[in-house]
């Protein structure tokens, strides 16, 4: 080999080789995937739009066998009232499973309120669901690993593993949690992680009739919750305690908790 | 019915989901672990730092505490909704997760007052295998001693001097590390709570610091009232003769226990003890004062909904019966000149009382907010259980993990008296 044609060679090699190396590091799939996931499934909520029917309540309990009658609901609707005095005011009976039919705010223990017409400023209906937190301290938590975060960004829990200690429960902010009546274990909602997976929308959305809830994907530039996140005023739940909530509000108010 | 329902009544605006979840079994359960951390510092204080005057309680806080042991599982144990998955804690360990690490903690303080006992009735064992096997004739349950000892001997039959001198170092070093290990297994049982970002109550550094404090004072009152109780069977049983009070006696056959004498060791005992339990009562009302100081100085977003419950809801149940009869009252008696064991033992009865309802403050009283700050939640304990569910988490399942460690106590004093005064142990 001549002098020439072997610094060609080497040449070649080196770079071939060093393109190589580099193409590989750059093809990891599990380092492109975690730097650029395809799914991140995200939650949006209009406040406008939603009306207090608690339909989503309903086809929720129904779709996720959450026993009809218990005093527990993966999703719920808030009522606010805001008076002109500045007093808030709020309610969610039975989670608002039956929707609000009455104009009288259940208070618990101190009984039910009425609010004259003309005392009041502002009055709204908020959902509300698992926040399928980026940091959520459920499962940070949990003694056993029985509630984990899958890839796409959606917390489950393993109802074979789950030992009921109730720490998550302690642990969530947003109050989501609870144990399921029948299976006595951790329950809170997935995102109907059953239905998403295999491209349907979950029950809650297919149930509004107001569109005032949405299911998308965050990695997804095309997608409407995607779009509205990136463009609009979107605000979500307790910021303060670094759980980046993944549920999104449209027309969050300061009053809500 | 839904878990937390039967016992909870809501008040304002409080989310559909939030029941009062952790109830009097999650009270119960930082009380007993404190309970079993104060014992053994208590016992500590003799074996590390030789504090001679303690020497007779140091050897009854070591047994007892580790009667004690098993009974701090219980009522995590009885509160889970899953009882039988319990030892999935330990086949996967969450390492994030404070309760996880309780787990390995626990056991590590396990072995070390284990070792601990062993270490410091070795030769009491050893002397006791020789008495057994030298009678002629031997009943069942002598028989069956005889057996234990020579099981849990592991063959360590050497009584020379040097082995003796070994025993005794080893003793100190694991009561030594025993202090840490213990602080630590509390201050765990404080973390666990502190470190619950979303309740307002529980949310703060000092939760572990205040847990360990309140747990040596525990601890150390438990000790100077069952210590004060146990000696005044004892005295009874030996005027009377009657030796089946004396456990002890009746298996080790040393009836010649003189009444006097132990009135004497009673009083001496419970009287340097309650010295002990004075400073480390100043430090636990220190801290938690500080504590509430602080939120209110501070006053964060929360302070408002902390301070409602403070000061109006659970304003009887925290300065009434926490400071003023759990805390001051006691304190004034140990301070009051002319101790006697009988008024001694009625302060450290108030001081358990008091340290059992700052567990239950901060446990109830730090779920009695709703996550809105809206609302409120009360909670009433199940005094008469009508399933499974409400006997665990009420009354019954509170007095059974209460009276579990006297039992076990009751047993392990025959196989390692407590009250063993002759130089058989260090
Ligand atoms: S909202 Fe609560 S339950 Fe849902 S992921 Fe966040 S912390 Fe967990
Ligand atoms: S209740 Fe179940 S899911 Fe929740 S922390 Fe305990 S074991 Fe984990």
């Amino acid at each position: 080999m001549k002098r020439r044609d072997f610094l060609k060679n080497s040449l070649v090699f080196v770079s071939g080789a060093s393109v190589c190396a580099s193409a590989l590091e750059f093809l990891d799939p599990r380092e492109v995937l975690a730097a650029n996931p395809e799914v991140r499934w995200a939650f949006l909520v209009n406040t406008h739009k939603c009306v207090g029917c608690g339909f989503c309540v309903k086809a929720c309990k129904i779709e996720n066998e959450v026993p009809f009658e218990a005093n527990v609901t993966r999703t719920w609707v808030e009522r606010y009232v805001i008076k002109r005095d500045g007093e808030v005011v709020m309610d969610s009976p039975k989670g608002a499973r039956d929707g609000f039919t009455s104009k009288e705010l259940d208070q618990g223990a101190s009984g039910m309120r009425r609010i004259p017409d003309e005392e009041i400023s502002q009055a709204f209906f908020v959902p509300k669901l698992c926040n399928q937190c980026q940091n959520p301290p459920c499962v940070q938590v949990c003694p056993v690993g029985a509630t984990y975060q899958t890839g796409d960004g959606v917390v489950l829990v393993d109802r074979s593993w789950c030992i009921g200690c109730g720490y998550c429960i302690m642990g969530c902010p947003y109050g989501v949690r609870f144990f399921h009546p029948v299976e006595k274990v951790a329950e809170k909602c997935n995102f109907c992680y059953h239905r998403i997976t295999k491209g349907m929308n979950t029950a809650c959305v297919d149930a509004c009739p107001f569109g005032a809830r949405l299911i998308g994907n965050l990695r997804d530039p095309d997608d409407p919750v995607a779009k509205a996140v990136m463009t609009q005023r979107v605000g979500v739940l307790r910021d303060e305690y670094g759980t980046k909530p993944h549920v999104f509000y449209i027309g969050l108010n300061k009053e809500v908790r | 019915m839904v878990h937390g329902e039967f016992w909870t009544i809501k008040d304002l605006f409080v989310l559909p989901n939030e029941y009062v979840y952790w109830s009097i079994q999650i009270v119960l359960y930082p009380y007993m672990t404190g309970l079993v951390a104060g014992a053994f510092v208590l016992s500590s204080l003799y074996h590390v730092f030789g504090v001679e005057k303690l020497k007779q309680i140091a050897r009854f806080a070591l047994v007892f505490s580790f009667a004690l042991l098993p009974v701090a599982m219980m009522p995590l144990m009885m509160h889970l909704q899953q009882p039988l998955r319990g030892t999935n804690v330990l086949m996967t360990p969450h390492f994030t997760s404070a309760i996880s690490a309780f787990g390995i903690v626990f056991m590590t303080y396990a072995c070390i007052v284990g070792a601990e006992i062993w270490f410091v009735y070795r030769k009491f064992i050893v002397d006791s295998i020789h008495r057994l096997q030298a009678k002629s004739s031997r009943g069942p349950g002598e028989s069956l001693l005889l057996l234990i000892y020579k099981v849990i001997s592991l063959g360590a039959m050497d009584l020379s001097k040097e082995a003796l001198e070994a025993d005794h170092k080893a003793v100190k070093f694991l009561a030594g590390l025993g202090i840490p290990v213990a602080c630590f297994l509390h201050g765990y049982a404080g973390f666990i709570f502190g470190s619950v970002k979303a309740n307002a109550l529980w949310m703060t550094p000092l939760m572990p610091v205040i847990f360990i404090c309140s747990a040596v004072v525990s601890g150390i009152a438990l000790c100077i009232i069952s210590y004060a109780v146990f000696m005044e069977l004892r005295k009874w049983a030996a005027r009377r003769n009657k030796h089946y009070f004396l456990p002890d006696a009746l298996a080790h056959g040393s009836s010649a226990v003189d009444p006097e004498h132990l009135r004497s060791v009673q009083g001496h005992e419970v009287k340097m003890t309650s010295k002990y339990l004075l400073i480390f009562m100043t430090l636990a009302i220190t801290l938690e004062l500080l504590d509430i100081i602080f939120r209110g100085y501070t006053a964060v977003k929360s302070w408002d909904i902390l301070r409602d419950v403070i000061y109006e809801h659970d304003f009887v149940k925290i300065f009434v019966l926490q400071y003023g009869i759990g805390n001051v009252l006691p304190f004034l008696m140990l301070l009051a000149p002319r101790l006697t064991t009988r008024r001694a033992a009625l302060a450290c009865l108030l001081v358990l009382f008091g340290v059992l309802m700052m567990r239950w403050n901060v446990v109830i009283g730090g779920q009695a907010f709703s996550l809105t700050f809206a609302g409120f939640m009360h909670y009433h304990l199940p005094i008469i259980p009508h399933d499974m569910e409400t006997f665990k988490e009420g009354l019954g399942g509170a007095l059974l993990v209460v009276s579990t460690p006297f039992i076990i106590f009751y047993f392990l004093n025959m196989i390692f008296p407590a009250f063993l005064e002759e130089k058989e142990a260090h």
